[in-house]
């Protein structure tokens, strides 16, 4: 496979395509904006946290395949796990895009179950320069997650 | 002014394709002969900044190497030798611009620079509450942006004339906007993201007979146009060496002479002084009023040899040549389904805008790169003209006279490559 195909893999552009969870929720805890100011990226996050856990989460906004897609899979991902879940899976999905697959894998391998395929994303890393593009929503996810449930 | 316009070639020998020297324009260019993941380099994004030709990077070198120091501040032959080049092409930049003298030229760090200094200083002194700048839906950040700092600093506003059906500045909303509140007019004389040339001449009258002066950012024009500020009537004009086959961290501003010797000082510091208190100062004349602290002296002699190679092209032929390679790529750009190139006024520079039906810019540029093509693409530091296209981004192929036809096959297939990784 070709790194093009490997960064541009089925998964993702299937949610470049049909994007999951693109719509507003109803009594958001929080939204967010998440842009990349170079390139005009633009995404907003909206998140509903009950508990500890995320009831439901979803965006709309317009940007590349790698930002759009990984919005997507993100929203996917995330609905339904603790935030401590979705703030650890972060740190994974960032060790998976900027190419640190060891310390990704234990933890990927583990999540996998309950994620799927987070792991499309591992193309990125030969492809300095799209990292934030595959971060962008998880920034902004982050961020609402610490607006709705201040850190100790 | 005149400007050369060449028609769509239909072939890959067009009438100038074959009389451009392409083969020795190409030698000048070391860069042209890398790599890129394995193809061979089709560098396709000089309105973003050109590569340098061997004379420009000769002349760093030999400065760097045999005549580095600094200027004005030394009895010592080389900080003499230094200050001499220096103000050698200071004069040379005159010529080149077309200005009366060469205390019209100052340098600055870029275009954004001398914009910067245009709006700080000038519009510091005639803005106030209530007066207004008008600038066009065309311009790039660094034509708007300066205006709005100075503008909030003084209490003016900033507004912006819109384009015609047929896509070019809207005069007639010019003239109706323009008022005695107008004190300055802050137009771009080519666009950086579709290639528009505004009748800066026309412009100039309108902005005179309402008493304002007119700033033009010539970063896209000064590359490819004879740039004559006589004739163009402006008051102002900037633009980037870097954009001009010469070194980044420079940029030219010619200021009317009357006008600049009103200005106050936009920083402060070594070398622009008369005479220095503790508690207070005098400034010297323009330009070394503008001028405070150490220039990049190399890159100003750099910039020297910039000149030197555009004067040594025919520069109506080089113009000609890269027009039939821009308008060869428009014209097969749009025979491709799914692609939308961006509309432009009739004249025009060698820059192409376009969009690709389902797939973001920037992944069309990924797919590209991968390809050896270079391209820009988002939203090229143009927001309120994506806004008026209706686009978020676009991708953009902007020429030099060492692209070749086989470069605008190259950048065709590329785009049908984007399109294939998609399914598009």
């Amino acid at each position: 496979m070709s790194d093009l195909d490997e960064l541009y893999q089925t998964l993702i552009l299937e949610h470049n395509r049909r994007p999951r969870n693109f719509r507003q929720i109803e009594q958001p805890t929080a939204e967010v904006e998440g842009r990349n100011p170079m390139c005009g990226d633009t995404f907003k996050i909206w998140i509903r946290v009950d508990g500890d856990r995320i009831a439901d989460v979803s965006f709309l906004g317009q940007g590349c395949a790698i930002s759009k897609a990984s919005a997507s899979m993100m929203t996917t991902a995330i609905k339904g796990k603790t935030v401590e879940e979705a703030r650890a899976l972060f740190t994974r999905f960032q060790q998976v895009v900027t190419g640190r697959r060891e310390a990704a894998e234990a933890g990927l391998n583990q999540a996998r179950e309950v994620v799927g395929c987070l792991s499309a994303f591992a193309g990125v890393a030969a492809f300095p320069v799209r990292v934030k593009c595959a971060t962008l929503a998880w920034h902004a996810m982050r961020t609402a997650l610490d607006s709705s449930v201040p850190t100790p | 002014m005149p400007v050369a316009t060449a028609t769509a070639a239909q072939s890959s020998t067009g009438p100038n394709a074959s009389r451009w020297p392409i083969e020795s324009v190409r030698a000048e260019f070391p860069i042209l002969t890398r790599s890129i993941n394995g193809q061979p380099l089709v560098y396709l994004d000089n309105a973003s900044t050109t590569q340098k030709p061997l004379k420009v990077l000769d002349a760093l070198n030999e400065f760097y190497v045999h005549g580095a120091a600094n200027v004005h501040r030394g009895v010592h032959t080389l900080s003499q030798e230094a200050s001499a080049a220096y103000e050698a092409v200071r004069q040379r930049a005159a010529d080149f611009l077309g200005a009366e003298s060469s205390d019209e030229i100052v340098f600055t760090a870029g275009t954004t620079a001398g914009l910067n200094l245009v709006a700080g200083s000038y519009g510091g002194l005639v803005l106030g509450p209530g007066d207004e700048v008008l600038v066009s839906v065309l311009e790039h950040h660094s034509n708007l942006v300066p205006w709005h700092v100075a503008a909030t600093r003084a209490g003016a506003v900033v507004r912006g004339i819109g384009l015609t059906s047929s896509h070019e500045l809207d005069l007639d909303e010019l003239r109706r906007t323009i008022s005695k509140r107008t004190k300055i007019v802050a137009i771009g004389h080519a666009s950086n993201v579709v290639g528009t040339i505004n009748p800066v001449r026309e412009i100039a009258g309108i902005a005179h007979a309402a008493g304002a002066v007119l700033v033009v950012d010539g970063a896209q024009s000064a590359p490819h146009l004879p740039i004559d500020v006589r004739t163009l009537g402006c008051d102002f004009f900037v633009c980037s060496p870097h954009k001009m086959y010469g070194p980044m961290g420079v940029g030219l501003l010619f200021g009317k002479a009357a006008l600049l010797e009103r200005m106050p000082p936009f920083m402060g510091g070594g070398g622009m002084i008369e005479r220095v208190g503790v508690a207070s100062s005098t400034y010297t004349r323009p330009p070394a009023r503008f001028e405070a602290g150490t220039p990049p002296v190399g890159e100003i002699i750099g910039l020297g040899a910039a000149i030197e190679y555009l004067a040594g092209q025919n520069r109506l032929d080089a113009l000609a040549y890269e027009l039939e390679l821009s308008e060869t790529a428009i014209a097969r750009l749009e025979e491709l389904r799914g692609v939308a190139v961006a509309p432009a006024g009739a004249d025009r520079l060698p820059v192409v805008s376009f969009t690709v039906e389902a797939i973001h810019p920037h992944d069309v540029g990924t797919v590209l790169d991968r390809f050896g093509v270079a391209v820009r693409v988002g939203h090229h530091c143009a927001q309120p003209l994506m806004e008026h296209l209706g686009v978020p981004a676009t991708v953009r192929a902007s020429f030099a006279p060492y692209n070749t036809m086989e470069e605008v096959d190259r950048l065709i297939a590329g785009v049908r490559e984007a399109q294939r990784v998609f399914g598009a």
